[in-house]
C-alpha cells in the first residue's frame, strides 16, 4: 500500500492523533498501529516501505554493557510495534550491529523488519567476510538491503553485492555518503551502476543534494535514505531554543523533531530517513511524523525559510 | 580519507558520554577491590620518590609497568574495545609502556631524585602525583556523576597517564623522556576525546600532561644549574 502522497485515512488519523493530543499525553509518546505510517515504494520493486526508519549511529554502540542493551532492545522493540521496518547499520558503528541483533533476539525476532547495514573494509577481497560477519551479529537469514559505506572500495564491493543479489544473498543494493561528501563521485556510480538505494545526508539546512542527487536518482529509479535528519541532534538543540512556528499545525507536526522529519520525508523524491535514537519516547515521536500529513512543495519552502531566519 | 578536511572531531566519536560513563562504572564495578590496591600501590610510589637514596629505583618502574600492562588488558582490550575499534590499537601502546618500564627496572632502574637538590619543579610533580591518587577519584562526583563512575590511578589510563607524566617529571635520566611520550599522546587523545563529546573534565588530562612537562623542563634546568 505505497503512497507519494498522504492518503485520506491518513489525514484523518492525523487529526485523530491531534485531537488526542489536545485531550492527554502527546500521542507520540502513546504506542501507535502499524497501518497508520505512510510509506513509499522502492522504484526498482515497488515494494512499499515506511517513510521513517531506525539509524544506529552512535546510539546503538553500547558494548556489553546489559543496562544499555536493553534500554536499545526497547528502542528496537517501539520501533517495530508502531511499524517501522528499516532499520541501519554498518559494522564501523562500534558494537551497534550486535545491539541490534540482541534486541531482534529479544523480540523474536519480527519478520517485517527490513535489515540493512553496510560493508566497509578496504580490501574489496574479504567484503563477502565481513558481509558474514555482520548477518551473524544480527542473527538474520540475509540482509534486506546491503550499501557500500562512503564508498569505500565501491568498485570491488559492487561488484560483490551484485553477485550476492543475483544469487538471492541480498535483496537490495546500494551506497552511502554523509555530511556531502564525495558527491561528484557518488553521482557518477548513481548513473553506471545497477543501483536500488543511494544513502546521502539531508536536512532543513544542508540540502546540496536536491540540486543533483535527488533528481538523478529520479530519473535512474534509485530509492533514497536520509541519514542525520537532525544533524546528530545539534539541530535539535538549535531550533528547540526558538518558538515552533504559529503555523506548525499545517505541517502536521507537532513538535520540533517532527517539523524537521516532516520536512526531509515530505519530499517525494526521499523514501525513507533514518533518525537514531536511544529513547523509546523519541522513536514514538518520529515514528509519528510519518503520519497524517505531509507538507507540500510550499509549505516545504516556507518551512527551510523559517529555520534558516532562527 | 578522501576529502578529509570535510572531516570534524565529532565525526569520529563512535560513542555517547552516557556509554562512556558507564564503560568506567562497570569496569569499576569488575575489577573492585582493585582500586584499593592500585592506590596503595601509588602511594608507595609517591613514598619512594620523597625518601632520599635510591631504595625504590627498581620499585617504582615495575610498579608503573604492570599497572599500564594491566590497563592495557583490562581496560583497552576488555572494555574500551567493546565501543572503539580504535582501542585495540591503542593497547599496544599502552603495553609497550608497561614493557619499556619493565625493562627499566629490570636493568638500571629508575633515577628518582634521591637525596639530591630538590627544587620547585620536584615539589610541584609530587604535588601533581598527589593529585592524581586523591583528586582525580573525585572528579566524578564533583561533576555530578556517581563515585561509581570514578577514574582512578592504576584502573582507568586517564590519571594513571598523568600520575606517570608526574613521576617521571620527579625523577632524572635521559630515559623518562622517551617514557613520556605515550602518557602525553594519551593525555592528548582523551582530552580531544572528551572535548568532542562536550564533557566538562575535557582539559583535566592535557593540562596535567602540559604541566608535567613544564615540571620536568624545570626539573632539568634546576640540575644543570647545580
Amino acid at each position: 500500500m505505497a503512497s507519494t502522497e498522504p492518503t485520506r485515512r491518513a489525514m484523518l488519523l492525523g487529526g485523530t492523533a491531534a485531537a488526542a493530543a489536545l485531550a492527554g499525553p502527546p500521542a507520540w509518546a502513546q504506542p501507535a498501529t502499524a497501518q497508520s505510517l505512510i510509506a513509499r515504494p522502492i522504484p526498482s520493486s515497488g515494494e512499499p516501505l515506511p517513510i521513517v526508519g531506525l539509524g544506529s549511529w552512535i546510539t546503538f554502540n553500547v558494548g556489553n554493557d546489559p543496562k544499555l542493551l536493553d534500554e536499545s532492545a526497547a528502542v528496537v522493540a517501539a520501533f517495530v510495534e508502531g511499524g517501522g521496518r528499516m532499520i541501519d547499520s554498518s559494522p564501523m558503528y562500534g558494537s551497534a550491529q550486535a545491539t541490534i541483533g540482541y534486541a531482534l533476539r529479544k523480540l523474536g525476532p519480527p519478520a517485517h523488519v527490513f535489515a540493512a547495514d553496510k560493508v566497509w573494509i578496504s580490501d574489496g577481497a574479504r567484503g563477502r567476510e565481513q558481509i558474514e560477519q555482520s548477518r551473524a551479529l544480527w542473527g538474520i537469514r540475509r540482509f534486506d538491503l546491503m550499501q557500500v559505506h562512503n564508498l569505500l572500495t565501491w568498485e570491488k564491493h559492487i561488484e560483490t553485492l551484485l553477485e550476492m543479489k543475483a544469487s538471492g544473498q541480498v535483496r537490495y543494493i546500494g551506497i552511502t555518503t554523509s555530511e556531502g561528501r564525495r558527491h561528484s563521485e557518488f553521482e557518477r556510480v548513481m548513473a553506471s551502476r545497477p543501483l536500488d538505494f543511494v544513502q546521502v545526508s539531508y536536512n532543513v539546512l544542508d540540502r546540496e543534494i536536491e540540486a543533483r542527487i535527488l533528481p538523478l536518482a529520479r530519473e535512474r529509479g534509485i530509492a533514497v535514505i536520509v541519514n542525520r535528519p537532525f544533524r546528530q541532534k545539534d539541530l535539535i538543540r538549535h531550533v528547540e531554543r526558538h518558538p515552533l512556528p504559529t503555523w506548525l499545525t499545517e505541517t502536521g507536526a507537532k513538535s520540533w523533531a517532527q517539523f524537521l522529519l516532516k520536512f526531509v520525508v515530505s519530499n517525494p523524491v526521499v523514501t525513507c530517513a533514518i533518525p537514531a535514537t536511544t529513547r523509546v519516547d523519541h522513536v514514538r515521536e518520529n515514528l509519528a511524523a510519518a503520519r497524517g500529513m505531509l507538507p507540500d512543495a510550499a509549505l516545504r519552502v516556507r518551512m527551510a525559510d523559517y529555520v534558516k531566519q532562527l | 580519507m578522501s576529502e578529509w578536511w570535510t572531516y570534524e572531531l565529532s565525526d569520529f566519536l563512535l560513542f555517547s558520554d552516557r556509554v562512556y560513563i558507564r564503560l568506567f562504572e562497570l569496569h569499576n564495578a569488575a575489577l573492585w577491590p582493585a582500586q584499593i590496591g592500585t592506590l596503595l600501590l601509588g602511594c608507595a610510589i609517591l613514598y619512594a620518590l620523597l625518601r632520599p637514596g635510591q631504595s625504590g629505583a627498581r620499585f617504582v618502574p615495575l610498579a608503573l609497568g604492570v599497572l599500564w600492562i594491566g590497563i592495557a588488558w583490562t581496560f583497552f582490550w576488555q572494555r574500551y574495545a567493546t565501543i572503539n575499534w580504535a582501542a585495540p590499537y591503542i593497547a599496544p601502546l599502552f603495553m609497550l609502556q608497561g614493557v619499556a618500564f619493565i625493562a627499566l627496572a629490570a636493568g638500571p632502574g629508575l633515577a628518582l631524585p634521591g637525596s639530591a637538590k630538590r627544587p620547585l619543579g620536584y615539589l610541584a610533580a609530587v604535588s601533581l602525583l598527589l593529585l592524581c591518587l586523591f583528586a582525580y577519584p573525585v572528579l566524578a562526583p564533583a561533576l555530578g556523576r556517581p563515585m561509581a563512575t570514578a577514574e582512578v590511578f592504576g584502573i582507568a589510563p586517564d590519571p594513571t597517564a598523568a600520575a606517570t607524566l608526574a613521576v617521571l617529571a620527579a625523577c632524572r635520566g635521559r630515559e623518562r623522556w622517551l617514557l613520556m611520550i605515550v602518557p602525553l599522546l594519551w593525555s592528548a587523545l582523551t582530552g580531544l576525546t572528551l572535548w568532542t563529546m562536550g564533557a566538562q573534565e575535557a582539559l583535566v588530562a592535557p593540562t596535567c600532561a602540559l604541566a608535567a612537562g613544564a615540571m620536568a623542563v624545570a626539573c632539568r634546568s634546576a640540575d644543570r644549574g647545580a
